[in-house]
């Protein structure tokens, strides 16, 4: 063979190989998404989530709801929720030492421990809450239970390293001439951060917010261990167990017993692909225009 | 205004507590793996048994199994994530370009758990249907799945790496009359290596970590594996089996013994990652 017809089958070769493994790609997502919206689809509807009750009364807790997912619902809210308030005001307080006053030795520390902790496995985290209480068990309170908070909690230190990262990035992306629009101005450095940093950088922190948002809604290992079970209606204190979408969608998979929970099970899933997939499109949104407004 | 003052102090709290939230996790794993150095535990552990009621507490299969889907995902999806980064950066159409992006970038926000569920009556019936043996839950159903998993992953890493070098030497080798698939051959490729190694370093951490997927695909049978249809079980999954079962407290040490492994893989991963330089999250 000459030497350019051989260059030309390679070349043709390589355009083959990337277009093949791009589509491939495509079809393997589109497939799984397809395939839960031609079975849940049909579900979707004011029954998947309350059934046969009222929705208000649901809605209040006046009546519990046996053939619907909004205990599950509610109780993924309030385990987002809850860990939030944990792990937003830490994690963005974090970054912003991180990127605005750590020395480069802490620097260099914290920024391996976040990442660290970033690559934490999800089960690892949930064995690390399910361990807390049994030692707490042996030692100060020997009724310790799994529950809301434990779950909260770990929840909580899963996404905090997302949180930390994104904010410090998001920090460290502004041009350096809004960084020294405040000192020119006299502002102290807290000042400047205040207010001309963190709002030039707000679009990027609430992206990283909302993505921290999506991964706590859909970790299953953590709340697997830490108190999620089947059946438990809305949790009434923070100490209560608790249902959530993803355990749901779990147990589900291996103990449906008739078409109709079968049925209801693919709504669950295409409910908790909603809900991620929408808290992904805000993200990236929040993204996209802080890089258009920066990049210039 | 003393908020002002307090606020470097507050900040820095928080970033401690960042760090020592870290630090904290380890130590609990390795307080409660202590007994096992004491009593000499360890032998039963690191053993190829897993026999609870027998007292045999072998988790070296899992280990394997492990071992074998990550691996296996790795060797799937690393080729795939190759062709797909180059397809992005230099081979697709503009608007394309963008849509395939965005989607790999969706791929990052979909559940583990909807993949392991939708496999279970897309994948697995068919699995079963084609080899004619066994469930259909397996080695080689988890593999295919975790590799779907870890594939953003990886592209988003190596895309990031190539984008760099497409920016310095796309001009240059245009003008030297390269065409776009030798240009990635001969190249970008070879360039990219230690952006490939890391890409491929982080997945490998990923497929380690996940549970789901095995939990729901792999069968969790305690052993090691024959042949891609059989079913394993990962050290992830036996830690979500063993203490999501309420079973007897004597279990646990294998359980503590397994994640203490797991954070130790992760910790590894880390320094690998930091001797290769960069910033590597996705």
């Amino acid at each position: 063979m000459r030497p350019t017809a051989n260059r030309r089958t390679s070349d043709l070769a390589t355009t083959i190989f990337c277009w093949t493994a791009a589509v491939l790609t495509m079809l393997a997502v589109l497939a799984v998404m397809g395939f839960l919206l031609y079975r849940g689809a049909g579900t979707l509807g004011p029954n998947l989530f309350f059934g046969e009750t009222h929705w208000w009364e649901a809605v209040r807790g006046v009546r519990p709801v046996f053939d619907g997912l909004w205990s599950a619902l509610a109780g993924t809210a309030l385990l987002v929720l809850l860990s939030c308030l944990l792990a937003v005001p830490t994690g963005i307080a974090g970054g912003i030492y991180l990127s605005e006053y750590g020395s480069r030795r802490f620097r260099a520390v914290a920024g391996f421990a976040v990442d660290l902790m970033a690559g934490i496995p999800s089960i690892v985290m949930g064995l690390f809450g399910f361990s807390l209480i049994v030692v707490l068990r042996h030692t100060f309170v020997p009724r310790a239970k799994t529950g809301l908070l434990l779950a909260a909690v770990c929840i909580a230190l899963l996404v905090l390293p997302y949180l930390v990262r994104t904010t410090q990035n998001a920090l460290a992306g502004l041009p350096s001439h809004l960084r020294l629009l405040g000192p020119s101005l006299g502002f102290t450095p807290w000042q400047n951060i205040r207010h001309v940093l963190l709002p030039s950088a707000g679009r990027g922190i609430l992206s990283g917010v909302i993505l921290a948002m999506g991964r706590a809604a859909e970790d299953t290992a953590v709340i697997l261990l830490t108190g999620a079970v089947a059946q438990a209606f809305l949790p009434r204190s923070l100490y209560d167990k608790f249902e959530a979408l993803p355990f749901r969608i779990y147990y589900m998979a291996a103990e449906h017993r008739t078409a109709a929970e079968l049925d209801q099970a693919f709504g669950t899933a295409l409910v908790l692909l909603m809900l991620t997939g929408t808290l992904f499109g805000l993200a990236f949104a929040a993204q996209r225009t802080m890089e258009k407004r920066w990049k210039g | 205004m003393d908020g002002a003052k307090l606020m470097p102090h507050l900040l820095r709290a928080a970033a401690l507590a960042c760090t020592a939230a870290a630090g904290g996790i380890l130590l609990v794993l390795i307080y409660l793996v202590l007994p096992l150095f004491t009593s000499g535990g360890w032998g039963s552990v690191i053993a190829w048994q897993w026999l609870p009621f027998q007292g045999r507490f072998g988790i070296l299969p899992m280990v394997v199994g492990t071992l074998l889907i990550a691996l296996g995902a790795l060797a799937v999806a690393t080729p795939l994530a190759v062709g797909v980064a180059c397809f992005v950066q230099v081979l697709a159409p503009g608007r394309i370009k963008g849509i395939c992006l965005a989607l790999v970038h969706y791929m990052t926000s979909i559940p583990t758990v909807i993949y392991g569920f939708v496999s279970i009556f897309l994948l697995v019936p068919l699995i079963r249907q084609w080899f004619d043996r066994g469930t259909g839950f397996s080695l080689a159903t988890a593999t295919i799945v975790l590799s779907l998993l870890i594939l953003p992953t990886i592209v988003l890493v190596l895309q990031a790496t190539l984008r760099e070098l497409d920016r310095s030497a796309r001009v240059t080798c245009a003008a030297l009359g390269f065409s776009r698939p030798a240009y990635i051959r001969h190249v970008l490729l070879p360039l990219c290596r230690r952006g490939l190694l890391a890409a491929v370093v982080l997945g490998f951490g990923r497929a380690v970590g996940d549970t789901l997927i095995s939990l729901m695909l792999a069968g969790n049978a305690p052993m090691v594996p024959a042949s891609p249809l059989d079913a394993t079980r990962t050290l992830t999954a036996h830690i979500a089996l063993v203490v999501a079962t309420d079973s007897q407290s004597t279990f646990y040490h294998s359980v503590f013994a397994a994640g203490l492994i797991l954070f130790l893989v992760m910790v590894l991963i880390q320094l690998i990652l930091r001797r290769l330089g960069g910033t590597f999250t996705p």
